[in-house]
């Protein structure tokens, strides 16, 4: 114990006691233990990779929800909320519901049916080998790049909130995520993400509970935001008919179009990091439902996480900065929110299950992260390139050898982030490199059988550089925001969302062309692939409350309901 | 996860629930008894103290519910 504390240091943020590192310690023991337990059930590689396909809905729509509720999820949109207002919620709402929705009952028909391992998979099926390797590299190096960086900022928040040595927070969680991730593949990584889901509300439910009751209700929380930061911070819509009258800079095009309609449906319906988590369930209906179980409870993860971030706004005694200036002022930044809220109303015990709830975060998201490279390089690169006619044995091997490997790929971006940290500035472009244009040829794939081959593969590709393209413009000359992001004041985030609109429309215009001129495949070739050459199972014969599209129904009333009451 | 083949997900769920709120509980009536010097805003709700009671019960259902041995008869009944 004596060893172990000299790793914390003085300067923290909080103070642990005792009884916090029980919990803490007791959380790593628990979920390496259900790793050990769990090794004896991932033998194959249907096991290993697909958890044996037999999650039930609940299972793999928390697992689905969990593995994107990492702690720099939970970290930065607190933040975001702060800096932002509860615009941040879009990203929780527009930003996510419709796509999970969307993939529950349009897509998963035919990542299901047509018993794909990946997406990669999926594109190989449809449009063959060349978009299959384009799309595994592309994902497999967003995949460790992400997760390197992830790993290192929760390291950073570790040093700042507890005084814990990088080293040792990056080399404890990496080591203990392999472990359970390498024994029990994707099953384990599964059960623990269920845990972590519970262990996240847990340990952060109670800062929204009690900030509501010190603000004295709701009603008063938006009169001292409106007094403290201006009454634009407290309308999710009301403010967005032009860029100047929002804290964010955006309008309301971008976040429909950018936000909701290609960047959340690129993220949910084909970052194989989620996507692989519905793969998982026992059956087609248990695949429709899982994607719809998680949009119900990602609609009200802004409770935990954007509520705490505008209470910060009406209750905390000091003003919160960029990182720049809190380093400068010795004062705190927008980043620790969230840890200044669990310090402001939990005492021992509590605080150590709101820590162990951010360490959770961080262990799913970087779980998830590996399992899916695992996947994606073993089925998608080395079964396709270097060992055509490998075994199921040599699969599970490779998986193992690859989430050691994956794990260790990121701690080394981590220290390369730790010595560039430029780097992270462009962790959010990633996502419109790569996941933006993906979609549109997922989207074509499974809704068009014309498209083709050639068209896929190439619209793609163009999709990709035209992104990596646009981002570098605006690099080299920045006023050509105003052309990419369609004014000169919008921030990163509008520039994001804007670049992944242009990205997709590019990739869905090569694809129709190409694919126009070139041949298409033969209708009996499409079967399982595409909309309209697949049957598609009937649930007809089920009471309707067991049928997928009408929870879908009643989580599209809420949703629509929570956006006219916040509007 | 297959019938009667292993213990389920909701059972280690409990456990840690069950583990974490015996401790919070036990740490807030601590400090009922003894408070502390630097209490923390709110401190006279107790929440450490009915935050941890709520957890610990919800551990004791679900330990009781999804126990190995419990799950195992209920797989291997008939009905």
């Amino acid at each position: 114990m004596k060893t172990a504390l000299i790793l914390f240091e003085a300067g923290r943020l909080v103070h642990l006691s005792p009884v916090d590192l029980v919990i803490i310690v007791f959380y790593f023991a628990l979920v390496l233990t259900i790793g050990l337990y769990l090794k004896e059930r991932a033998n194959t590689s249907e096991d290993f990779f697909l958890a044996g396909r037999e999650m039930t809905a609940w299972i793999a729509g928390l697992s689905f929800l969990s593995a994107n509720l990492g702690a720099l999820e939970l970290m930065g949109w607190a933040a975001a909320s702060y800096q932002y207002g509860i615009l941040a919620v879009h990203w929780y709402w527009i930003g996510a519901i419709p796509a999970m929705l969307f993939l529950g009952i349009v897509m998963m028909p035919f990542y299901y049916i047509s018993k794909t391992h990946s997406v990669p998979g999926y594109l190989k099926l449809r449009f063959g080998e060349s978009s299959r390797t384009l799309s595994a590299f592309s994902f497999a190096a967003m995949t460790v790049l992400m997760s390197g960086i992830n790993m290192y900022s929760m390291a950073l928040v570790m040093k700042v909130i507890l005084g814990w040595d990088i080293h040792f927070s990056i080399w404890v969680s990496s080591i203990t995520v392999a472990i359970y991730v390498a024994l029990g593949g994707l099953r384990s990584a599964i059960f623990n993400e269920v845990l972590q889901f519970i262990l996240i509300w847990a340990g952060a439910l109670l800062v929204p509970i009690l900030g509501l009751i010190e603000a004295g209700g709701w009603t008063n929380l938006k009169d001292r935001v409106a007094q403290n930061a201006g009454p634009a911070y407290m309308h999710v819509w009301g403010n967005l008919g032009s860029f100047n009258s929002n804290p964010m800079g955006i309008h309301w095009t971008g976040i429909v179009f950018g936000l909701g309609a290609v960047i959340s449906f690129g993220y949910w319906t084909t970052d194989f990091l989620v996507v692989q988590r519905v793969l998982a369930a026992h059956n087609l209906r248990a695949a429709k439902m899982a994607p719809i179980i998680g949009a119900g409870f990602k609609m009200f993860v802004p409770f935990i996480v954007i509520l705490p971030g505008l209470l910060a706004l009406a209750l905390l005694p000091v003003k919160l900065t960029g990182e720049g200036a809190a380093i400068a002022s010795g004062g705190h930044s927008y980043n620790e929110v969230l840890p200044l809220m669990l310090a402001r109303y939990c005492g021992p015990g509590l605080l150590g299950l709101g820590i162990t709830a951010l360490i959770a975060g961080f262990m799913s998201g970087m779980a998830g992260n590996v399992s899916a490279f695992a996947t994606v390089w073993t089925y998608d690169i080395y079964g396709a390139l270097f060992n055509k006619k490998a075994t199921d044995q040599q699969y599970v091997r490779m998986g193992r050898w690859c989430t050691i490997l994956g794990v260790l790929i990121s701690i080394g971006t981590a220290y390369l982030v730790m010595q560039f940290l430029s780097i992270m500035d462009y962790v959010q472009a990633l996502f419109s490199f790569f996941i933006a244009p993906l979609y549109g040829t997922v989207l074509l794939g499974m809704l068009w059988k014309r498209a083709t081959a050639a068209g896929g593969f190439w619209g793609l590709l163009a999709g990709t550089l035209s992104s990596v393209g646009m981002w570098a413009w605006v690099k080299l000359d920045p006023s050509a925001l105003r052309y990419v992001a369609l004014s000169s004041n919008a921030r990163d985030m509008a520039e994001n969302m804007y670049r992944a609109l242009w990205s997709w429309i590019v990739c869905v215009i090569v694809t129709v062309v190409v694919s126009l001129a070139t041949r298409p495949k033969p209708e009996a070739e499409l079967v399982g692939l595409v909309y309209g050459a697949t049957e598609i199972p009937s649930e007809g014969h089920l009471p309707i409350y067991q049928r997928p599209i009408f929870w879908a129904a009643i989580v599209a009333l809420v949703f629509v309901i929570l956006n006219i009451i916040f509007w | 996860m297959k019938p009667g083949s292993s213990i389920s997900i909701w059972f280690f769920i409990g456990i840690s629930l069950l583990v974490n709120g015996a401790l919070i509980c036990g740490a807030g009536v601590y400090e009922l008894v003894k408070p502390p010097a630097y209490p923390v805003v709110l401190f006279r709700l107790h929440a450490s103290v009915w935050w941890g009671a709520i957890l610990l019960c919800a551990g004791i259902v679900y330990c009781y519910r999804f126990a190995p041995s419990r799950v195992a008869r209920r797989n291997a009944s008939p009905n």
